[in-house]
């Protein structure tokens, strides 16, 4: 055993608290290793626990593209202040394997503790400025649990290491991982707390020159949910009043149908595995028609394959919620990495003139809200309205409160009472309500809902005045729905060098970002759009108070040089002060690297 | 909103009438429209649970001349559509109707994966060997040597059997009827509206003005001959023993690889537990689980879980 330390420590948000180690505002862990080391078991309880310690938390996570194995990371950031970004740069590192090492030594920040496995880290780089601790993890957990363990344990021994470090709730992290093993066999919950009790009292203290606290978090202690985008995306599906979906699996979109395939039919609902895309929409819109409140989703190709009967929605005019969990594209892509390119395809990516409501979470807790706004609107425009999640939202766990579910829970019974003579499903002056199957018409002229152009009555007509009325209620109804939307709020200075714009899962970083260009001077605010298509009216104002707008995206940015929001806010404003900060590295983005770039665009012009 | 005890009227043609056809004149598909009202009229379903349901297709023009619930969906996707209708309303009577592009072509995926997964509705597929709508394009039922305008030498690919590929895909009552014979088409609509499940009936409905006398050779008024099916009754006598057996699917696979006109009837009949059915039971059994919770309930318990 040997520990090679180099000159300082951590010096971050710190303040010696004499005797009692040195206490933490916030530690960013990354743990590497392979995806079957279950480091993403570490992380999930790490940030259940801050969930019930009023501490906030963000993970972050890789998973490889493939079945089983490859390299995986899963960073954790805890704080007892505001968390908004999974963090840069880590303050310690785990590191499982030599490749796990070499990757991500880089990602410590100057002066932060690199703990590894002396078993399997053969090479480190000593001249490097961080405190590097040699621990032989593999073989001590092959001795704690005997040899058949190999491989397994590593995670929860590490996990008893971290609870001894940061002196977190030993107790709370024991409930956790009892509730987390409990239900398999008594042997895997042993074998797991002997594994965490051999790490927790590991001396790691004679190996570390001084031992870390964990502030207490500051909020009052409630209990927070903990828990993924997708999960809190079918949370909020489900409290929207969505009782039936169909759907085809693709990864991020998969453990939404998993969950609903679970779920829906406890609230007396279903969800139908499709044979395709094409069916899984189809089928979806078979459950609108029959008056229900439905959903589809899947990630970008999926979403292209669903765009002809996408437009068939507008057309006809039935609610359909549709979740696209963003990845990389074109085409297969990159599908375990986050990318924001599919607003385009969201807005425009069926043919015809084809209004639909486009919205985007902006964290974990969000993905709740804006599916239940979601469902709301979906049968009060009767219309298609996507969500636009992404994959880092998709598996990242955060703490959050939970939502008071006397607001937010809504059901939609089947309406099947008699419609007199009177009812036109598509009236000029009002919006469409169907009358579902099984509704009597006691004009007896019964309904038939169609793909083809249709006059009030919901009969075909190719009338050249009729089109062009139809058209323009259609897209009418979505600028009405533009009316009702609340401007996005402004973050930072109220008026002066740069509002940065952004949507989606860069909320946090793009907020983190304005902190720190305030802290150096700079005058700017950051607006994060929810409601992308329609976007809210009255922009322009809010615009004018900036010498610079800014769009950080996760997208390329295009032959004429813009994002896709960006390109959207200069075609509506025609403001040649819009411009864009684009990437697409498969990779969320860095608070550093928006400082920086934002830095420069302001520079530069 | 009226929901007056008066005995409901009793449903006629003239009610169930909607747009005159806009079919060529003399097309089959007037007969099976002709054939689903009188069937329709002998059942007495209610009239507003009716759903007649339909793709693109000169034949999916159907639900505008029904008058009742309708919808007239995308190219290919009917069986989909119906899928969540069928399983999501059991107080409804599902109808699919299209032709052979619809269904065995654009929507032949779809086919398959209902049929397996035996949804409760009945689907009338009417089949005239070509691309009517389109004006004469080769279909997936055209046979070899069929000149169109995109097979303008004749038709050189394999053509889709459909009796084999519905009793292959797992459909639980087949059946083939032809729009000339009326009185059989309407005896099949009838046992197929019966059938718990996913229940089709194949009829080929002559397109006058594409494909003329395709039909012909099971037409007795055009010279031809057409030929039922003698189903077996069990009545135990050796003549019985040469009877096709509707449970059989080999002896329906044999069946259909008969040479064109072939035989019309039931080829296939079979019980098997419906999706609406296995569905419900688990949603049935989902609900009983949880008490009959609230959504209110049950979400806060699951929220309390994940704290």
């Amino acid at each position: 055993m040997s520990s090679t330390t180099t000159s300082n420590s951590i010096d971050q948000a710190k303040t010696n608290s004499g005797g009692k180690g040195v206490e933490l505002q916030n530690a960013v862990i990354r743990f590497a290793g392979n995806s079957q080391d279950g480091i993403q078991t570490i992380g999930g309880l790490l940030a259940r626990l801050a969930g019930r310690s009023a501490r906030e938390v963000m993970t972050y996570m890789t998973i490889p593209a493939t079945i089983s194995g490859g390299p995986s990371i899963f960073q954790v950031h805890l704080g007892s202040g505001e968390v908004l970004s999974a963090g840069d740069e880590s303050d310690f590192l785990f590191a499982f394997y030599q490749h796990s090492y070499d990757n991500h030594i880089s990602s410590l920040r100057a002066g932060g503790i690199c703990i590894y496995d002396s078993d399997e880290v053969k090479e480190i780089q000593a001249d490097r400025n961080a405190v590097h601790v040699a621990l032989p993890l593999t073989s001590t957990v092959v001795e704690v649990l005997g040899g058949s363990a190999r491989d397994r344990g590593k995670n929860i021994f590490v996990l008893g290491l971290v609870t001894q470090m940061f002196k977190l709730d030993r107790e709370k992290i024991v409930g956790l991982i009892s509730k987390q093993f409990g239900g398999k066999s008594e042997d895997v919950l042993r074998n797991a707390l002997l594994a965490f009790d051999a790490g927790y009292a590991y001396p790691i203290g004679n190996l570390l020159s001084e031992d870390f606290v964990m502030q207490e978090g500051r909020g009052a202690q409630v209990d927070k949910v903990t828990t993924d985008g997708n999960t809190a995306l079918v949370m909020g599906l489900l409290a929207g009043g969505v009782r039936y979906g169909a759907a085809y699996p693709i990864t991020p979109w998969s453990s939404i149908m998993e969950q609903l395939r679970t779920e829906l039919p406890k609230y007396g609902g279903l969800l139908v595995q499709a044979e395709d895309e094409l069916a899984a929409v189809s089928t979806a819109i078979g459950f609108a028609y029959s008056g229900h409140l439905a959903v589809t989703g899947s990630s970008g190709p999926g979403l292209s394959l669903k765009m002809e009967a996408l437009s068939y929605a507008t057309m006809a005019e039935l609610p359909l919620v549709v979740v696209n969990v963003q990845r990389g594209g074109p085409s297969t892509g990159m599908p375990t990495s986050v990318e924001q390119s599919d607003l385009l395809q969201a807005i425009y990516g069926s043919h015809g003139d084809c209004p639909r409501i486009v919205l985007a979470p902006k964290n974990v807790a969000d993905c709740f809200y804006i599916a239940v706004e979601a469902c709301r609107l979906a049968k009060e425009y009767s219309c298609p309205v996507f969500i636009l999640s992404d994959m880092a939202l998709s598996s990242r766990i955060e703490a959050f409160e939970q939502p008071d579910l006397a607001e937010f829970v809504h059901e939609h019974p089947l309406d099947l009472s008699a419609r007199d003579t009177s009812f036109k499903p598509y009236p000029l002056d009002g919006r469409t309500h169907h009358a579902p199957p099984g509704s009597v018409m006691q004009g007896e002229k019964y309904p038939v809902v169609t793909g083809l152009e249709h006059d009030e009555w919901g009969h075909p007509s190719a009338n050249p005045a009729n089109h062009q009325k139809m058209t323009d209620r259609r897209r009418d109804k979505i600028k009405a729905c533009a009316t009702t939307l609340p401007l996005p709020e402004v973050y930072g200075d109220e008026s002066g060098d740069a509002l940065l714009i952004g949507w989606g899962s860069t909320w946090g970083p793009i907020r983190e970002a304005v902190g720190r260009l305030n802290e150096s001077g700079k005058k700017v605010a950051a607006m994060h759009f929810r409601h992308l298509h329609p976007m809210p009216n009255g922009l322009e104002e809010v615009f004018a108070r900036y010498k610079h707008v800014i769009v950080i995206e996760m997208n390329d940015e295009g032959l004429y040089g813009y994002g896709q929001f960006a390109t959207l806010l200069r075609a509506r404003y025609c403001d040649p002060k819009i411009v864009s900060v684009c990437k697409t590295d498969g990779l969320n983005y860095k608070v550093r690297d928006i400082v920086t770039r934002v830095e420069e665009r302001i520079a530069n012009s | 909103m009226s929901t007056t005890a008066e005995a409901p009227k009793r449903l006629t043609k003239k009610e169930l009438t909607a747009d005159h056809p806009t079919w060529c004149p003399g097309c089959g598909d007037f007969a099976v429209l002709a054939a689903f009202f009188k069937v329709i009229e002998k059942l007495q379903i209610p009239h507003e649970k009716i759903c007649t349901l339909a793709g693109i297709g000169c034949s999916s023009r159907f639900p505008y001349f029904v008058n009742s619930h309708g919808v007239h969906f995308l190219h290919g996707r009917t069986l989909a559509f119906a899928t969540g209708v069928s399983l999501s309303r059991p107080d409804l009577h599902v109808f699919a109707f299209g032709g052979d592009g619809d269904g065995y072509s654009i929507g032949g995926n779809h086919l398959d994966h209902i049929a397996r997964k035996n949804v409760n509705l009945t689907y009338v597929v009417m089949d005239n060997f070509v691309y009517g709508l389109t004006k004469k394009q080769t279909s997936p039922t055209s046979p070899i040597g069929f000149k169109s305008k995109t097979d303008p030498t004749g038709a050189i690919d394999q053509p889709v059997n459909p009796m084999k590929k519905l009793v292959y895909g797992g459909a639980t009552f087949v059946a083939r009827t032809h729009a000339a014979q009326v009185k059989h088409m309407m005896d099949m609509f009838e046992r197929a509206i019966l059938h718990p499940g996913f229940s089709v009936v194949e009829v080929l409905s002559e397109c006058v003005v594409f494909y003329p006398g395709a039909f012909d050779a099971a037409n007795p008024r055009k010279g031809g001959e057409f030929e039922t099916i003698d189903e077996k009754t069990g009545d135990g006598t050796p003549e019985d023993e040469a009877r096709h057996d509707i449970t059989d699917d080999v002896a329906a696979y044999r069946l259909a690889a008969q040479e064109f006109p072939g035989k019309f009837g039931v080829f296939y009949q079979a019980e098997r537990p419906t999706k609406n059915d296995l569905e419900q039971k688990w949603i049935d059994a989902s609900r009983a689980k949880t008490g009959n919770a609230s959504a209110k309930d049950l979400l806060s318990a699951r929220f309390d879980a994940m704290k």
